[in-house]
């Protein structure tokens, strides 16, 4: 038992400094030489150069004007970054078929007429409270509401956020989706859109 | 199932086998210590190593001796993680100012990583600071895996060796497993990881703008921390807004990769590879869903190699397949299939090419069904425990798998080491009743398997249900139990039952809605971690030191083959009767139920 | 000539065992039944079931149920007292079925040990003052010889113990150990010098040497033996009762917590009754492995008792267990793969030599030659030469025996000195006389070798005339059994004192897959330790004292009743009928031991799916109604359910006596399809067959209008 203890001990301050310490900083020196962007957040700077959001990282929309992300279960508010979270609500929970016709009561009164039905990532929560994307699907359906709000050509708007489209990375991972964050700002700056007067 | 569903399930399955080959024989060379490139170039500092530890590598021990030095340095883990937890509050490196852990959850996050569990009854970026992740959680990270593998590699040397009364050096074994298999492997990793967004940083939290400033209502509190109430006792709420959002960041590549390619999976933020900072594209979620299985996998053709039969890895490694595979094809269209209450309020969860549909609660966008399902089910094939999606969501029936797969014993791939081990106990069982069937006493790899390798087979068997029945029986009958359940009816108790099930096969997903990081839970779990981990450990090198010392009996037309499908259809048998009539009732009380009433009430 | 022992006569042609003369009872008698439902009951005292773990907690579960029924009866029950019961009920039937299997299979021993014990009575011994035909003797009460004590039988004498003939010859009748009637001879010196206790002197006298103390003779160990097979657990059987036991725990534990989770379930599903303790004891006893659990220690027994019915008597359970996974077997060449005698098959002459001339001085020489061969040289040149047999005394012949020594016989008649041997004896006769021994005759010799044949060298005088070549005559269907054994894995090695080329050739045209030449006890002792060493389960046949320390070694080790008494004590097992080639048998019944054990575990966890599906629907009918949908097999009504499944798991214990008293059925086709067949028939048998048995006992009970 005692002939062991010396290796363990020693064994355990040399895995600690080489795993603990060497290894990550290593990776990160690495990874600030190759990656400087990606490993510091991938942020999206704004005109002013100061970060205005991560691409990776969704943020709160309930402006109709805007579209809308993944409904977020973070405490306390949605998207909270630096608190990650999902519902964690069973399929049987009341609770979550109430929060799903909030949601979906939401998205009618801001877009009265629209009859079409709604795609099921647009009224459920994320895993991680932060998801940037939303389904094509999604998107084009807010389309007709945004269009609106900005006095924007549906058809003009719908090729627009085509363009924001990302597909299957080859072609076969993945899902297809749109970057809310990414597709709000560019909305906002955009000049090509016109509205209609 | 949609096409490209079957697509993706397809090209994961066949890149998985793929490198089983390749990386099963650089580790078998790693352990035998071949030429393998890597373990010559740093030779040296494997010697400077032993030199430092006052190791002799040339000297073998006995499997008490292995046995003694696993746990020692395991329990030495386990108080330097815990006191570096308690502490973390005054010592550097952490620009949060996170505070020390409290007492229950520093012993269950201790337990947890040491165990290979990475049960997380915290959420990491609200409690961790860097240095207790680095120090502590990587490194547990690490050596906890490269443990696992030791004691398998220990048990490989009880089949491979005859007559011999030693089973290897476990100082060894757990450096070559670290410094060739683990350390290069995650290095790697983690750069393609940062490549596709993983953070990677010393730098504190950032602070960024938000495009549309949101607003909430938050209870108010009083200057005693107490929630205000106006005259009618209702709680005066404030609204508070807020125009930025805390990005939280940090070294996160570097511990993703090791707890992937570990079967650790404790993630560096709290909904682990959901986050998208931990798992940002489909690219890095495929490959880190490919470093959950990648070293179980390869390790079954390390096995074969060193017992000089690689039938007989591969005969594990398809049996294994087999199961997996056919669950994925069953939990796939379950979440597909989507949440009949949903479907009630009108919502569309019909998959097409521009929208995932099915069940969505708790998944993210960029994953859709067929990875979150898929990674579900490989999280808890292998020991791991990370999730892109969260579990409790689920759909009952999707939710009962991953669960059932944990029940089985972690053995369909498994943790590192421990998976295989798990299995071939499990073949020792399989093979002593096919081996009574065939009129003979039962061997396997050519050993002989008589009462004391039934005897701990046995015990390797019975002891994580028994955690789990037991630890779960006893938190549905104390009101801290079910105090902590997040969802009401058959689904809490699947809350509570998958905890006990996930801590007591050292998994560490959980149904996350259940509020663990109490007391009683921290408590309980952990000592379920410890059992499952070190119960099963001990008598799985017993079972090692008295095959080693046992002779070899020559293969004959009169053995049983253990490489054909008939064995493995044997194997499978054997571990579904085992797992499925232990578990059989519980589940029919949860997930089954569940689903009987989900479905039909609508 | 070959150092083998010529008791080849001994041995019948058929290489199969004959059919038993040892009276026994049918397989179920009625009064073996009869004895055997009053043991069942005499079985319940609670040391007797503590020994099997698995039937115990059966036990404990109807004590506990019993107690639950008397509560309903006198006070407030959990269940209607009706149901609990019918429950308790069945529960005690499980626990008596088990007994009664066990004593079933104990009784078949006990009415062998009984018969056994009869041919054991007390003879008044002539004890010798000294060891001495003529010596004066007392007359001693058979109990009271010790070992070494001289004493001597005369016809119509029963042998008073066991022990070693130092004097005389005499035919003894065997059949009270042996049931066989033919008489045997029993001489002094030799490889037929033990008798056994109990057994009678038909002619002639003999004196012998007591070998054991009273209680320790032959007969008493295989009393002891058939009356304490089922006390003694052979190695797989401890580790699978380790393996049930684990089993049992797996379900006990799945049972025990079904209460807590039972009940919580009632809380939050908000309506309900909680699973009642009856219902949890008969989930548990369906679940636990009863069906192995009950038969396990009848097939122990009955796998003895059929080793018995052989008319082998093993001196431990373990030796025949250890008979399933021999991997090698010793076989003595003569009498075990040739008969025992050689047959002169063909006479060749030296160049210059008549054939005719060759077999006339063959023929004189053999005349008075009364062995097998010697004979058979007679007979051949009668039949082929058409010489007469001549009488040797009015020829004025004078015999010449063969000895030791000279290793050669013939006759010396009118000044002709005829004579046959081996090759090398009659050469050195030859040469003493002056002449020459041919090289043309010694490559002869070496062709008839070659063939596996023995040669005999034929001389007159000074001049050799020629080989005769003896035949070694392989048993019929002798190939057949040794293919069969390879089949089932198992690897042949002939033991033969000839020299390598006869032995070769014989192991070829016998199909052995290996030989041992020109064996010496000490090479034959080599050869099993290196088998062992190699990780090979050994088993040799033997009856000479020189075979003693290579019986001894073999892990089975079965001893020719007619042996000496040191290959007897030597070996672990004794064949009464003295077959060598019983040792396929013995194998067979080793193997079906274990086949049957295995079998019947897979056969009861495989059942546990069904009854799953009977129970779980049953026991939480109130809580959740949805979990009908699991009654896959519409079962009437939860009471009748889970009523059913208990009747079926005590019923299949009492299907199932016959087969684990038989044993099932060992085909030599190699481990991989026997494991499928086994499979297919216990593994998904056992799933589908409880199915069907339960939903016909639930209609039943619903017909008869029990529920």
């Amino acid at each position: 038992m005692y002939q062991h203890l010396k290796p363990a001990i020693l064994m355990l301050l040399v895995w600690t400094l080489l795993t603990g310490t060497v290894y990550p900083t290593a990776v990160t020196s690495l990874a600030y030489l190759l990656f400087p962007e990606q490993s510091e957040g991938s942020l999206l700077l704004g005109p002013d150069g100061a970060p205005s959001g991560s691409r990776l990282i969704g943020q709160p929309f309930s402006d109709p004007k805007y579209f809308w992300g993944r409904p977020s279960a973070t405490a306390p508010y949605p998207y909270n970054a630096a608190a990650s979270s999902g519902s964690n609500l069973g399929p049987r929970n009341p609770a979550l078929v109430q929060a799903v016709s909030a949601r979906i009561a939401a998205l009618r009164a801001t877009d009265t007429g629209n009859s079409a039905s709604i795609p099921v990532d647009l009224v459920t929560a994320s895993g991680s409270g932060l998801d940037p994307h939303i389904s094509p699907a999604a998107a084009a359906y807010q389309v007709p509401r945004v269009a609106k709000q900005r006095g924007l050509p549906v058809a003009a708007l719908q090729e627009f956020v085509e363009r924001y489209v990302e597909s299957r990375q080859f072609g076969i991972l993945g899902e297809a989706r749109v970057n809310v964050v990414e597709l709000n700002l560019a909305l906002d700056r955009s000049t090509s859109l016109k509205p209609v007067r | 199932m949609t096409a490209n569903s079957v697509l993706q399930i397809t090209v994961y399955v066949l890149v998985l086998l793929a490198c089983a080959k390749p990386l099963g024989g650089y580790m078998a060379r790693i352990y035998e210590d071949r030429p393998a490139g890597l373990n010559r170039w740093l030779a040296p500092v494997e010697r400077l190593i032993y030199r430092l530890c006052s190791v002799n590598p040339a000297v073998e021990m006995r499997w008490t001796d292995y046995t003694v030095a696993l746990l020692l340095f395991n329990l030495l883990g386990l108080l330097a993680l815990f006191a570096l937890q308690r502490l973390q509050g005054v010592l550097p490196l952490n620009p949060q100012h996170l505070p020390g852990i409290s007492p229950d959850s520093a012993f269950n996050t201790a337990v947890s990583f040491a165990t290979n569990t990475n049960w997380q009854g915290y959420g990491g970026e609200i409690t961790m600071s860097y240095l207790t992740q680095m120090l502590g959680l990587t490194v547990q990270n690490f050596v906890s895996a490269a443990t696992g593998m030791a004691a398998l590699v220990a048990l490989t040397r009880g089949f491979a060796r005859r007559n011999a009364d030693t089973i290897g050096n476990f100082w060894v074994d757990l450096t070559r497993g670290t410094l060739y298999i683990l350390l290069p492997l995650a290095t790697a990793l983690a750069l393609v990881l940062v490549s596709q967004g993983v953070v990677q940083t010393f730098s504190p939290y950032r602070t960024v703008a938000l495009t549309q400033p949101v607003t909430y209502e938050q209870a108010k509190l009083g200057d005693d921390g107490q929630t205000l109430e106006d005259a009618a006792g209702n709680p005066v709420t404030e609204t508070v807004a807020v125009r930025e959002q805390t990005l939280a960041v940090g070294p996160a590549a570097s511990q993703i990769a090791i707890k992937q390619l570990g079967t650790n999976g404790g993630g560096f933020f709290n909904v682990n590879s959901a986050h998208p900072f931990e798992n940002p594209t489909p690219l890095s979620n495929f490959l880190e869903m490919l470093a959950i299985l990648l070293i179980p996998a390869a390790l079954c053709h390390t096995f074969g190699v060193l017992i000089g039969d690689t039938r007989q890895g591969w005969a594990i490694l398809a049996a294994m397949t087999v199961v997996f595979v056919t669950l994925i094809v069953v939990i796939v269209p379950l979440e597909q299939a989507g949440n009949p209450a949903l479907s009630a309020l009108g919502v569309d969860q019909q998959p097409q090419a521009s929208q995932p549909g099915g069940n969505m609660e708790g998944k993210e966008t960029r994953f859709g069904i067929t990875n979150s399902a898929l990674w579900a089910l490989a999280t808890t094939a292998a020991s791991n425990g990370s999730v892109n999606a969260m579990h409790d969501s689920f759909t009952p029936l999707g939710g009962m798998i991953p669960m059932w797969l944990m029940q089985l014993g972690e053995v369909i791939y498994g943790g590192v080491g421990s998976g295989l081990y798990g299995m071939i106990v499990f073949a020792i069982v399989a093979v002593f009743v096919a081996g009574l069937m065939i009129g003979r006493t039962p061997e396997y790899l050519g050993k002989k398997i008589e009462a004391y390798e039934v005897k701990m087979a046995s015990l390797v068997i019975l002891i994580p249900p028994f955690v789990v029945l037991v630890g779960t029986a006893v938190a549905v009958m104390v009101d801290v139990g079910k105090a902590s359940v997040a969802n009401a009816g058959a689904h809490g108790f699947s809350e509570i039952l998958y905890a006990f099930s996930s801590a007591g096969n050292n998994n560490g997903s959980a149904f996350a809605g259940l509020s663990a990081n109490t007391p009683f839970y921290n408590t309980a779990l952990g000592l379920a971690m410890l059992f499952a981990r070190y119960w099963l450990a001990v008598p799985t090198l017993a079972i090692a030191g008295a095959l080693a010392a046992k002779k070899v009996v020559p293969f004959g037309p009169g053995s049983l083959p253990t490489h054909t499908p008939l064995f493995v259809v044997l194997l499978i048998g054997t571990v579904l009767i085992v797992g499925a009539l232990a578990f059989l009732p519980v589940l029919a009380l949860g997930p089954v139920v569940e689903h009987l009433q989900l479905f039909g009430a609508h | 000539m070959s150092n083998e022992k010529s008791h080849a006569s001994l041995y019948g042609p058929d290489i199969r065992t004959p059919a038993l003369k040892r009276p026994h009872s049918a397989l179920l008698g009625p009064e073996l039944l009869q004895q055997a439902v009053w043991e069942s009951f005499g079985k319940l005292a609670p040391q007797t079931q503590f020994k099997n773990p698995v039937m115990f907690v059966v036990y404990l579960g109807s004590i506990l149920t019993t107690l639950l029924w008397l509560q309903a009866l006198f006070g407030q029950g959990e269940a209607p007292a009706g149901f609990i019961f019918a429950v308790t009920v069945w529960l005690w039937f499980t626990v008596l079925f088990a007994n009664f299997a066990e004593a079933v299979a104990e009784g078949r021993s006990k009415a062998q040990a009984a018969f056994l014990r009869s041919a054991k009575r007390d003879i008044m011994a002539k004890k010798l003052d000294a060891p001495r035909r003529d010596a004066n003797y007392s007359k001693v009460a058979s109990p009271l010889l010790r070992r070494g004590d001289v004493v001597i039988v005369e016809a119509g004498d029963f042998v008073p113990g066991d022990g070693e003939v130092i004097e005389g010859v005499a035919s003894v009748d065997e059949s009270a150990i042996t049931g066989e009637s033919a008489p045997v001879i029993r001489e002094s010196g030799g490889d037929f010098s033990s008798v056994t206790g109990g057994t009678r002197v038909l002619s002639d006298w003999l004196v012998v040497r007591i070998s054991t103390n009273p209680g320790e003779s032959f007969l008493d160990r295989m009393i002891a033996m058939v009356e304490s097979a089922k006390r003694q657990k052979t190695p797989n059987e401890i580790a699978l009762t380790i393996l049930l036991v684990a089993f049992t725990l797996i379900f006990l534990k799945t049972t025990a917590t079904l209460l807590p989770f039972s009940l919580y379930s009632v809380e939050t599903a908000g309506g309900g009754q909680p699973i009642t303790i009856t219902v949890l004891v008969a989930l548990l006893v369906c679940l636990i492995p009863t069906t192995i659990g009950g038969l396990l220690s009848a097939i122990g027994v009955a796998g003895i008792g059929r080793m018995m019915q052989k008319n082998v008597v093993a001196t431990s359970g373990r030796a025949v267990e250890a008979a399933g996974d021999v991997d090698v077997l010793l076989l003595d060449k003569t009498g075990t793969i040739t008969l025992g005698n050689r047959h002169a098959s063909t006479f060749i002459p030296a160049t210059g030599v008549l054939e005719n001339e060759l077999a006339d001085a063959a023929q004189l020489a053999s005349l008075a030659d009364e062995t097998p061969e010697g004979r058979s040289i007679v007979v051949l040149a009668k039949q082929k030469y058409g010489l007469r047999e001549r009488d040797i005394h009015a020829l004025g012949a004078t015999f010449v025996h063969f000895t030791a020594q000279t290793r050669m016989s013939g006759v010396n008649l009118e000044g002709r000195q005829i004579r046959k041997g081996a090759a090398d004896a009659v050469s050195a006769h030859v040469l003493e006389l002056g002449g020459t021994f041919p090289r043309q005759i010694q490559s002869l010799v070496d062709d008839v070798a070659r063939r596996g044949s023995t040669p005999l060298v034929v001389a007159d005088g000074a001049r050799a005339l020629g080989v005769i070549e003896l035949k070694d005559i392989v048993k019929g269907g002798i190939k057949e059994r040794f293919a069969e054994l390879r089949q089932m894995g198992i690897k042949t090695i002939m033991i033969t004192g000839d020299n390598r080329l006869t032995a070769a050739a014989i192991a070829a045209e016998a199909g052995v897959d290996d030989f041992l030449a020109e064996a010496t006890p000490e090479a034959k002792l080599k050869l099993i330790r290196k088998h062992q060493e190699d990780g090979r389960l050994v088993a040799m046949t033997g009856d000479g004292t020189n075979d003693a320390p290579a019986l001894a070694q073999a892990d089975v080790a079965v001893a020719m009743n007619t042996g000496t008494q040191a290959a007897k004590e030597a070996g672990n097992m004794v064949d009464l009928d003295s077959n060598p080639t019983k040792l396929i048998e013995i194998v067979e019944t080793g193997k079906q031991m274990l086949m049957t054990r295995g079998a019947l575990t897979t056969f009861s966890i495989a059942n546990d799916v069904a009854k799953y599906f009977a129970i779980i629907p049953a026991a939480f009918a109130s809580t959740y109604p949805v979990l009908g949908v699991l009654n896959v097999m519409g079962l009437a009504t939860p009471a009748s359910a889970i009523l059913s499944a208990v009747i079926f798991n005590a019923l299949i214990i009492v299907a199932l006596i016959p087969l684990a008293l038989k044993g099932i059925r060992y085909r030599p086709v190699g481990a991989a399809q026997l494991l499928r067949t086994n499979l297919l028939i216990y593994g998904l048998g056992g799933l589908i067959v409880p199915f069907i048995g339960i939903k016909a006992i639930d209609m039943l009970l619903v017909s008869v209008g029990l529920v």
